[in-house]
């Protein structure tokens, strides 16, 4: 509260100090005021608190419960002993696999689309129905994406269940992501710079290629990073469209799988360790799943380092 | 109408009449561009000064709710019917109000027309790059640094930096849209020297809210008000006490507007 | 050197119309993806939906005993129960604390803590769900024995719970963007009437930002419809309509994840997942779509 005083009168008549006078003084009211916010704040704190603790505990349980056998041999071996000992190698290769394959399809797609949507459509009922398409897209359930995967992939264009099924599966579940992203990330390149384009001659491919893209770049990047986590943390839409329990390939070629071999995947590997092996050692369903975990949060912190980078940055 | 002698009509605009939603922006206006001239366009705001540029280049076009009728023609071809719009808009400089430095090298800026219409080779986009930034008296000031950002630029530069970018595909004809309302008097003062010595080459339109910038360049104004043309004569007549029409000497006297 | 870039130049200029055809083909293939995702699942399981099933007993028996040799019944009532039933857990867990959430970052703290909050937040939405699930089945599972002294904790509590801490991410972050976008003169001509914080939020804050907020959350049921590993891996495995928190339940996305790799490919269990499968599509197709009404509603009133 401020206690700011009158300022005494300047007239020579009258040298007498006027008393300071508080001009505001705290009020039963006021205080009551006080006293309420501060409990909302606190509860609102309380409630914000409880959201973000799962995090931080899961985090550190996890990595506790992992610990003794985080080794490089962990990471090198395949699983052995009907997945009771080894490590994870086909499956984090097979990882590796889908998420690649996957994001080659759905970058370009996913940024072209954004491109379209952003550069090309012009506001209609058209364009109102793609982005809710978009919208719907990301929103039909991950097992529902393994169905169509099932149903287009591997029966109708006869991939069969293989790595390039799983693959093109992830790609299309995971498109909303990157077509969000790009649009957003061209939608801050100001529209005068296109203009400024369009007014010398430059055709809209030129100023899109000349002007939008380069200035978007690391904003599709983030894009392109966060679908690469969701892409290595789904499970459902690789189930049934190529991914399966167990299957050894030669420790340390990264070549070892084709593009319509059968694989394992780290998510999958942690559901049938934790659900379908008895007498799985604890640290070895820990350390898969740390493992998982690492891999997505580190790549989203990747992203988010970018975005700050960027944000930085700015070239105008 | 006064005509100067010896000129040949380089654009000719008739009836045009554009809408927005429905609403006019410019009422069926019809007048003459000659070659080589300094085209004075005065008249306060709203009046559909920047509209009529934009139907000269077709950048109308990229507006989803402009309806336009009537002709423009340039060299005597109607700019409706020249199928490569981008051909068109490459003969035709644009400099609006609010300097646009592209986020590219200073370089670049300059040498992304040329580029676009396909020019390649480094020597020759070595030798426009020096000649556009000198012609917008921007080349002194940057040459050491011309892998710098335009978008750094001083607004003032960067305003000379958009003269120079609408130069660099070789315009026959440059267009300014209140180029100096965002910038110093002194820059602004270059920039009209600079536009003295373009007019032996290029047909300039010089659309402007202070009328004296009118009255120092120009060799002939229009005067558009309330969306329609009032008046186009010589400066002399325009800026003298007996203009053809009552509103024009009321606007150049500062009586409204 | 250079003239293979002249070549590549000079290419591009031929092939401009055909990269703006590839753009536009791209632009409409989310189109093409939902319409080839119904396409596609409707078509596996059409043999049966036309040839053999009981339309009104899929969608009103909790019977459903897909490999019973003599009497096979396709029953979906308790699934839908179990979907049901876990999503509004998960919903009264997740709505208030998300929507809290969403208050205090967007009204309470300052910048830096706000930004670090929302990294949180996004790094949370992140993690997988088969290790949510994972976490379900270990660390939950023993919790809810442990504190409830029930014989089984996986059941539609853990579930709820676990889809719970999946949405709140989703109901906080939509939630802020929907309390930003309220003016701050609103909140400055409210405290300059002499509401307190708590007015400020409940009579001012909250109701303009309304729809907003129903969108986030139903932005989090959708989620929490179609999740599937997750509440696979959590809720124990019992078809039936359930009584309390502590039974165990099966949901729609769960059945189709536990049984479509057993089922005989082309037999009539087979596709009736499939034909589960248009159910949750149709399911969250609604509820996405309501949500894009609600958030269109926001945008004409702005």
């Amino acid at each position: 509260m401020p206690t700011d005083t009158v300022p005494s009168s300047t007239s020579p008549d009258s040298p007498e100090i006027i008393e300071p006078k508080l001009m505001f003084t705290a009020t039963e009211q006021s205080r009551k005021k006080q006293l309420t916010e501060n409990i909302a704040r606190c509860i609102f704190f309380v409630m914000t608190l409880l959201m973000i603790l799962p995090l931080v505990l899961i985090v550190v349980y996890l990595f506790v419960k992992a610990a003794p056998i985080l080794s490089p041999e962990f990471f090198f071996m395949n699983p052995e002993k009907g997945m009771r000992a080894g490590g994870i190698w086909a499956p984090l290769l097979g990882t590796i696999y889908i998420v690649i394959i996957s994001l080659l399809v759905s970058a370009p797609v996913g940024v072209l689309a954004a491109v379209y949507l952003n550069e090309y459509a012009r506001e209609s009922w058209f364009t109102r129905i793609i982005n809710l398409a978009v919208v719907n897209l990301a929103g039909v359930p991950s097992i529902v994406h393994a169905l169509f995967g099932v149903g287009a992939f591997v029966y109708f264009a006869r991939m069969g269940r293989s790595v390039l099924a799983a693959s093109l599966t992830l790609a299309i579940m995971t498109l909303p992501v990157i077509i969000a992203s790009t649009k957003e990330a061209l939608g801050a390149v100001p529209m005068a710079f296109r203009e400024a384009c369009w007014n010398t001659g430059a055709t809209r491919w030129q100023t899109i290629r000349g002007i939008v893209l380069p200035n978007s770049i690391s904003g599709i990047l983030t894009g392109v990073i966060l679908q690469v986590s969701r892409a290595a943390g789904e499970t459902a839409p690789i189930m049934f469209t190529g991914a399966v329990f167990f299957k050894a390939i030669s420790e340390g070629d990264v070549l070892a799988y084709g593009l319509f071999d059968r694989f394992m995947a780290l998510s999958m590997h942690l559901y049938q360790l934790s659900t379908q092996v008895p007498g799985v050692p604890d640290a070895l369903e820990y350390g898969t799943a740390i493992v998982l975990l690492g891999t997505v949060l580190m790549v989203n912190a990747l992203a988010i380092v970018l975005r700050v980078y960027l944000r930085s940055r700015k070239r105008w | 109408m006064a005509k100067i002698s010896n000129s040949t009509k380089k654009i000719e605009i008739a009836d045009l009449t554009v809408r927005y939603d429905g609403v006019e922006a410019l009422k069926g206006i019809s007048f003459d561009i000659y070659e080589n001239e300094i085209l004075g366009i005065i008249g306060p705001a709203q009046s559909g000064k920047t509209t009529l540029l934009k139907t000269i280049n077709r950048t109308i076009e990229l507006e989803p709710n402009a309806q336009v009728s009537g002709s423009v023609k340039i060299d005597g071809t109607d700019v409706k019917s020249i199928k490569n719009v981008n051909q068109l808009r490459r003969r035709i400089g644009m400099v609006f109000p609010l300097p646009v430095g592209l986020p590219l090298s200073i370089y670049d800026n300059v040498a992304f027309a040329p580029r676009t219409a396909g020019i390649r080779k480094r020597s020759e986009l070595d030798e426009l790059v020096e000649r556009c930034l000198q012609q917008a008296a921007l080349w002194d000031e940057v040459k050491d640094r011309l892998k710098s950002l335009g978008t750094k630029l001083s607004g003032g530069q960067q305003q000379r930096l958009t003269i120079a970018r609408a130069l660099s595909h070789q315009p026959e004809i440059l267009c300014l849209d209140e180029f100096s309302i965002a910038i110093d008097p002194v820059t602004t003062m270059r920039i009209e020297d600079i536009l003295k010595e373009l007019r032996s080459q290029i047909t300039i339109i010089l659309v402007t809210n202070l009328i004296q910038q009118a009255r120092r360049l120009a060799g002939r104004t229009a005067f558009i008000f309330e969306n329609e043309l009032i008046e186009i004569n010589n400066n002399d007549i325009i800026f003298s006490d007996s203009p053809a029409n009552r509103l024009t000497y009321d606007y150049v006297n500062g009586n409204f507007g | 050197m250079k003239t293979i870039a002249n070549v590549f130049h000079q290419l591009e200029r031929w092939l401009e119309p055909v990269i703006e055809g590839i753009i536009r083909l791209c632009g409409i293939s989310a189109i093409i993806f939902v319409f080839g995702i119904f396409f596609f699942v409707f078509r596996e399981g059409m043999g049966f939906f036309f040839g053999g099933l009981d339309i009104v007993e899929f969608l009103t028996s909790p019977d459903w005993y897909p490999t019973s040799l003599n009497n096979k019944r396709y029953g979906v009532l308790a699934l839908i129960a179990g979907t049901f039933s876990v999503t509004a857990l998960a919903m009264v867990i997740a709505v208030p604390f998300g929507l809290g959430a969403a208050i205090f970052v967007s009204e309470f703290c300052g910048p830096k803590l706000k930004e670090t909050l929302k990294i949180v937040i996004e790094l949370l939405a992140a993690i997988p769900s088969v290790v949510w699930g994972f976490i379900g089945l270990t660390v939950m599972n023993a919790l809810i024995i442990e504190l409830f002294t029930v014989p089984i904790g996986l059941t539609m509590l853990n579930g709820g719970i676990i889809l719970a801490l999946m949405s709140v991410p989703i109901i906080v972050s939509i939630g802020e963007d929907a309390l930003k976008a309220v003016p701050d003169s609103y909140r400055e001509a409210a405290e300059a009437l002499g509401a307190t914080r708590w007015q400020v939020i409940y009579r001012v804050l909250l109701p303009t930002a309304k729809n907003g907020l129903l969108a986030a959350v139903l932005l989090g049921v959708g989620r929490a419809v179609g999740e599937t590993m997750a509440v696979l891996m959590t809720t124990g495995h019992a078809v039936k309509i359930p009584t309390s928190p502590f039974d165990s339940v099966r949901t729609l996305t769960a059945t189709i994840a536990a049984e479509l790799g057993e089922a005989a490919v082309g037999s009539d269990h087979y596709r009736v997942l499939f034909i589960i499968g248009v159910l949750l599509f149709s399911i969250t197709f609604i509820v996405n779509f309501v949500t894009d009404l609600v958030i269109k509603g926001i945008r004409e009133k702005a």
